[in-house]
């Protein structure tokens, strides 16, 4: 550890007289919106689109029918029965067309949404699916980030990512391309009565 | 030693259309930040708090920096301190070596390009894939990123359909940014799955809770770590913020000035590591820490990488990240690299109009221009600028400090261009034509106009 001991030695000789840090009056910033009506409009301006369904058992069907198309889904949220449980192997993981993963809440000032670890069930999930749906109860938005950051506790999971629109691309002059190795599509179900 | 700058620029210029177009795309990037950035009342609040926040940190980095390795170890993750790129190098080529690891995907870290990685790994016959689309775009091409958020911005999609029907089989002359995706998405899948080891950089480290914060808009990143049995993060020792609150800050200004974007599509928060799998993160100094101590460019160290520098500097846009033959280029890298090495980067802090547009669109506040030009001092003195730059300099202080020479030498150039204007364009005797037209002479001086039109 001679590195360690090295570098915060002349970390320590070189930087400069303390300075405090600054009050972070995130009241101050405050502005007021319509929640869903910004949430709605960034979620569709990072490449997402926004379903708003009335209640629970809508989306119970929505699972069923996608189901019923034989193709592979992935079922994380607790209507209706258990979570489906989540294969470890990416290369299994590879062919799941649609995953339905509850998120914990939306940012409206940019669409993004918080998604835990525990929510997923292998964090490569929300990844490696093609199309994701990520599900919110209509109470569960926040303005800014700002106030995202005050809502949760970073760490209380060994890994959780804000989640803004489907995986996305302007590598190629500029132009913007959905899908680079994540989803092609995210979908925000938004459950509008409990 | 590499060709300067200046020569470097010369060769990009040649192709003028091409010049353009590499100059109105970056500008283009460069008006989706105003937007963003516009949009919200409180952003010049917002780059205060960012500022203050990073020079609280840089004054308590020792202290944070154990903060983080101690809250880090306890969540599992096996940190590690390199004090140069090839320590870095070295601790990760153990891993490897002691684990025996062949399938390795990188996501996109300027660090490790800093410490030539891939070269250096190469050498021992080891192969990382970069993962990231513009990165992987460049690698195949065996060019390094000529920019830090969009690697391959100097390519049009041409040079990309070629580069991918050679080593991906696409079809020759479909240069539809769509269809090259879809085939670099296939390409890379399978690297991902296989993957043994997934290397990444580090936006963000958190002090307060040990783990670290990484950005992206493909998912590249995740994909990699979430499948392979080991993640190394690769950081500076500058990326440390205090709290796990100041992301607020700090989230809103990254996106928004690097592309206009709201956020990035993935802002992945990496505490511990999963079941089953390792964990590493290595905290690199690579001169940082000497940089601390230069009171004129300490605040260089607050940089968030958004590169909005890069893309509003009327230097870069028109000369190409390449030629600055280094791994951050632009305004940036132009006050980092030559505390890395001053006299191979001695000709970056010239590469510059001090304009002060980075120093105004800087989300941490980074007075870039001003540390521009100290460095042109400082290589002045060290006797590091270049003998031609060094006699027109005293020319100029000379015919400057004497207005009536001045004023004939005023006279002198306005007669030549009237009245040999092919003497003008001899580039060796007049080095400003070239890439330039000259303007049409002056029928007279600024000051014979005031002299003659101040009383009306």
């Amino acid at each position: 550890m001679i590195g360690r001991e090295k570098i915060l030695s002349v970390v320590a000789k070189n930087k400069p007289a303390a300075i405090s840090l600054p009050d972070l009056d995130f009241k101050s910033i405050d502005q007021p919106v319509d929640m869903l009506e910004t949430f709605a409009k960034y979620v569709q301006a990072v490449g997402g689109e926004v379903v708003t369904i009335d209640h629970e058992h809508v989306l119970q069907e929505r699972i069923t029918n996608d189901r019923s198309t034989g193709k592979y889904i992935i079922n994380r949220i607790p209507v209706g029965g258990q979570p489906d449980e989540v294969p470890e192997d990416p290369a299994v993981l590879e062919s799941v067309y649609r995953a339905y993963i509850k998120g914990s809440f939306g940012v409206a000032e940019n669409g993004a949404i918080w998604v835990m670890e525990s929510a997923m069930g292998n964090r490569i999930l929300p990844f490696i699916c093609e199309q994701l749906v990520l599900v919110l109860y209509k109470s569960e938005l926040v303005y800014n980030m700002n106030e995202a950051y005050a809502t949760i506790q970073i760490d209380k999971e060994g890994y959780g990512v804000f989640i803004a629109g489907p995986s996305k691309t302007a590598d190629i002059e500029q132009s913007l391309v959905i899908g680079a190795h994540g989803p092609k599509a995210l979908s925000v179900l938004i459950i509008m009565s409990i | 030693m590499n060709p300067s700058h200046a020569k470097l620029a010369e060769a990009f210029n040649e192709d003028e259309k091409r010049t353009d177009w590499h100059d109105q795309t970056l500008w283009f990037v460069r008006q989706k930040r105003d937007k963003a950035a516009q949009i919200l009342p409180e952003w010049e609040q917002l780059r205060q708090w960012a500022s203050d926040i990073k020079d609280h940190t840089l004054s308590n980095l020792d202290v944070y920096l154990a903060e983080f390795e101690r809250k880090a170890m306890a969540n599992g993750i096996q940190v590690h301190w390199a004090l140069d790129a090839a320590d870095h190098n070295a601790i990760i080529h153990k891993i490897i070596c002691d684990q025996g690891l062949t399938r390795i995907v990188k996501s996109k870290s300027m660090l490790t390009e800093e410490c030539h990685l891939n070269d250096y790994l190469q050498q021992s016959g080891i192969e990382v894939i970069d993962t990231d689309l513009g990165e992987r775009i460049v690698q195949l091409r065996k060019e390094p990123p000529s920019h830090i958020v969009l690697p391959a911005i100097h390519l049009k999609k041409q040079d990309v359909s070629e580069t991918f029907r050679e080593h991906l089989g696409t079809e020759a002359g479909n240069y539809d940014p769509q269809y090259l995706t879809q085939a670099a998405r296939i390409h890379l899948r399978e690297k991902f799955i296989q993957s043994e080891l997934a290397i990444t950089g580090v936006n963000f480290a958190v002090a307060e809770t040990g783990g670290i914060v990484v950005c992206t808009n493909e998912g590249n990143a995740d994909m990699g770590v979430h499948s392979a049995r080991i993640h190394i993060g690769c950081m500076g020792i500058e990326k440390i913020i205090p709290k796990a609150e100041h992301l607020g800050v700090f989230t809103r200004l990254l996106a928004r000035s690097a592309t206009g974007q709201p956020i990035t599509t993935y802002t992945s928060h990496f505490h511990r590591p999963r079941p089953g799998q390792e964990m590493h993160i290595i905290i690199v100094d690579n001169g940082r820490s000497r940089q601390l101590g230069r009171e004129d460019f300490r605040n260089s160290l607050k940089c968030i990488r958004c590169a909005a520098c890069f893309n509003t500097c009327p230097v870069y846009r028109r000369s190409g990240g390449h030629s600055y033959h280094t791994a951050v280029a632009g305004p940036i890298g132009s006050i980092l690299n030559p505390n890395l090495d001053m006299k191979a980067n001695a000709d970056l802090p010239f590469a510059s109009t001090l304009c002060g547009s980075c120093t105004n669109v800087c989300p941490v506040k980074i007075n870039i221009h001003e540390q521009l030009w100290k460095w042109r001092q400082v290589i002045a003195e060290e006797g590091l600028v270049a003998p031609s730059k060094k006699y027109n300099m005293k020319m100029m202080a000379f015919v400057l400090a004497r207005p009536s020479l001045y004023r004939l030498a005023g006279s002198a150039g306005r007669w030549m261009m009237r009245n040999l204007p092919f003497l003008v364009k001899v580039k060796v005797l007049n080095p400003w034509y070239k890439q330039r037209e000259m303007p049409e002479a002056p029928k007279e001086s600024f000051r014979d106009w005031y002299k003659k039109n101040k009383g009306v």
